[in-house]
């Protein structure tokens, strides 16, 4: 019979990944979790830097626009109108002669602020029923998949349209709530997957054969293995919301003027005359919508890649 | 072997499992049902390893949920030291599960990817508190580690940073942290290459004899089983068909079914194989949702006459075999159940 294994040669057959997370961790005793591992991969990914700063900075001005923008964006002289850049003015003036660059800057609040809450309000929403459903099945997974599905059958944004054009509310929470009560349906199932699929995992029964209770079950071992692909749809749909919000602005019944905000530029600006002879002022708050959307789904992509154990 | 003067400490009767076969997605209703187990009865005692053989779907792993009570049963009893507890619910099943503890059948999956080496065999701990104190842990799980054959050191590594059979390691320190007295081994080393196989094997030996384990060892490598195992249980379609010391079993089987898996044995002898008859099986196993009335292996039994169709024979010692006082004189499942020579493996 041969030797059982020495204990401190293990790692020969496991090629240069695992030799190279192992001399990355001279001091074995020390604790690295999954979350310090992820972070040490990702400071290497230059795409989640880029996208990270980019965040990062389009977090910064919609907390505190005045940073970067001195002017008031509600400061409008008619008398400017469609002028191209002047000095001091470097994106040119809109219709109502207002600056174009303080209200980019001005317009990533609102549309930062639809699209995180709108988020968050749709995972979580989504995540509880999917999860429930996924990990309960029978009965529970009957009636909240079917739910699901009565959501699922009603179109974004042609429900947005209906339910916004009977509130009267102005401001970015009936945009919110509105994306957050429809747009769960698909988190919920690909949650409802992911659950299912971890739950058939044979550590699962494990922890049940120790004698774990369902919330242990639930919370250490199932949601944490179900978690990658829901952050990495929520994050790109973040930037779907955030063109959803531009889009139901455009249409007249999202964000309304005053609010600044990117849909409501964009919405000002698409005459087709006024783009012919000023297309500064289209092309500046799409510029910046679409740097915004591409940001976060660049950054699912990478958080994905890195909290996924075995890409590593 | 005197098991018969010791208490069992695991008595498992006329344990039936069915899974429901449903039509209809709104109002269903039962069409039929899969009988994973169908009436089996055995028992295990303390310190012994009883290897349960049988080829792939013929209910084997149902029996270890069942006995883990991750599945309920249809109908049937499991007796732990007298108790039944196959109906246990709450906090009586969770006492009863710190004396039962399993090991799984692929160390790919068995281990939770996102938990540490230390948390994944330190977890038992956190459900069963009053196993170890919260100071205690850390050192209980090094201690664990060193005792499969890993270094301590390795507490904060996750799983896919280690070879299979070290997986297979980790997967038994968790098994047994709780310091059980029944460890139900499923398949432990069947996703293991050859060599690690041994290695493991050995363990788990050792293991026994240090802490004093019962196995009920699930497996289809029929070498394997001999090599561990004190008594061997056959199994087919759902049903124990002999049991007995695995002497009686690889030495004198008495049931077609046991003498057709043994002739498909390889042997590394080719002089042993000259004198050796193969028995080659037709057809397939018939389906568990509609097994064949009377003996469950008569369609493909060479032996097989009317009084199969219509008689369930019973696991006992054939009555011929009453009074002989040889291994001969073992349970097996068939109306003519006989040695037949020159299929037993050397």
């Amino acid at each position: 019979m041969p030797e059982p294994s020495r204990p401190d040669t293990p790692f020969e057959a496991q090629g240069a990944a695992v030799a190279e997370a192992v001399s990355s961790t001279p001091d074995p005793g020390k604790a690295r979790s999954l979350s310090s591992d992820a972070w040490h991969d990702l400071r290497r990914n230059p795409i989640f830097v880029i996208s990270a700063l980019l965040i990062l900075f389009l977090v910064v001005i919609s907390i505190w626009p005045s940073l970067i923008a001195t002017r008031d964006p509600l400061y409008c002289q008619l008398g400017r109108s469609l002028d191209g850049p002047a000095p001091g003015h470097w994106f040119g003036f809109d219709t109502q002669g207002c600056d174009v660059y303080t209200r980019t800057v001005y317009g990533a609040r609102a549309s930062i602020a639809v699209g995180v809450c709108a988020t968050l309000g749709v995972a979580l929403v989504g995540a509880v029923v999917g999860g429930l459903a996924g990990f309960f099945g029978g009965f529970w997974d009957a009636l909240l998949s079917r739910t699901t599905d009565v959501f699922f059958a009603i179109p974004l944004v042609l429900g947005a349209i209906v339910f916004l054009s009977m509130i009267k509310l102005t401001g970015i929470w009936p945009v919110v709530l509105v994306i957050a009560a429809l747009g769960w349906p698909q988190i919920a199932r690909i949650t409802r997957g992911a659950v299912i699929t971890a739950k058939q995992n044979d550590y699962v029964q494990a922890a049940r054969a120790l004698g774990a209770g369902n919330s242990r079950l639930l919370l250490r071992h199932i949601l944490p293995n179900a978690v990658a692909p829901v952050i990495v749809m929520a994050t790109i749909m973040l930037g779907t919301f955030i063109a959803l919000e531009a889009t139901l602005s455009f249409l007249g019944v999202g964000l309304r003027p005053p609010t600044v905000s990117w849909g409501v530029d964009i919405s000002a600006a698409s005459d087709g005359m006024q783009f012919r002879n000023a297309p500064h002022i289209l092309l500046y708050p799409a510029a910046a919508l679409s740097l915004c959307v591409l940001a976060f789904i660049m950054m699912g992509d990478a958080v994905r890649d890195a909290l996924d154990p075995k890409l590593r | 072997m005197a098991e018969s003067t010791r208490e069992p400490i695991l008595e498992v009767r006329n344990l039936v499992k069915h899974f429901p076969l449903t039509q209809g997605i709104v109002f269903q209703r039962q069409v039929g049902a899969v009988r994973a187990v169908d009436d089996i009865s055995f028992e295990l005692y303390p310190g012994e390893t009883l290897g349960i053989v049988g080829e792939s779907g013929c209910g084997k792993s149902t029996v270890a949920k069942l006995l883990m009570s991750l599945e309920r049963p249809t109908s049937g009893e499991i007796f732990y030291k007298g108790e039944d507890i196959s109906r246990l619910s709450g906090r009586a099943l969770k006492a009863v599960r710190r004396n039962i503890q399993m090991v799984f059948q692929d160390p790919y999956t068995s281990l939770n990817p996102r938990m540490t080496v230390g948390d994944i065999i330190g977890e038992p701990f956190e459900i069963h508190p009053e196993v170890a104190p919260k100071g205690d842990r850390e050192a209980k799980v090094r201690e664990l580690l060193d005792v499969v054959g890993l270094n301590p050191e390795y507490i904060n590594r996750y799983p896919h940073q280690f070879s299979g059979g070290q997986r297979q390691r980790i997967g038994i320190a968790r098994g047994l942290a709780l310091n059980p007295e029944i460890i139900i081994c499923d398949e432990p080393v069947s996703a293991l290459d050859v060599s690690v196989q041994a290695q493991v094997i050995n363990l788990m030996e050792k293991l026994q004899d240090e802490f004093g384990l019962s196995y009920l060892f699930i497996a289809h490598d029929l070498s394997i089983v001999r090599h561990i195992s004190d008594r061997v249980g056959v199994m087919y379609l759902g049903k124990m068909v002999e049991i007995g010391s695995d002497s009686a079993i690889y030495d004198h089987p008495t049931h077609p079914y046991t003498q057709a898996l043994l002739s498909a044995v390889p042997l590394p002898d080719p002089d042993a194989r000259e004198g050796r008859e193969r028995i080659i099986l037709t057809g397939d196993v018939p389906s568990p949702a509609n097994p064949p009335s009377g003996c469950r292996f008569r369609t493909r039994c060479w032996k097989a006459q009317d009084r199969c169709s219509e008689e369930l024979p019973v696991l006992a010692v054939p009555q011929r075999f009453a009074d002989a006082d040889t291994a001969v004189a073992h349970e097996s499942a068939c109306h003519f159940a006989e040695e037949k020579p020159h299929v037993a493996h050397a």
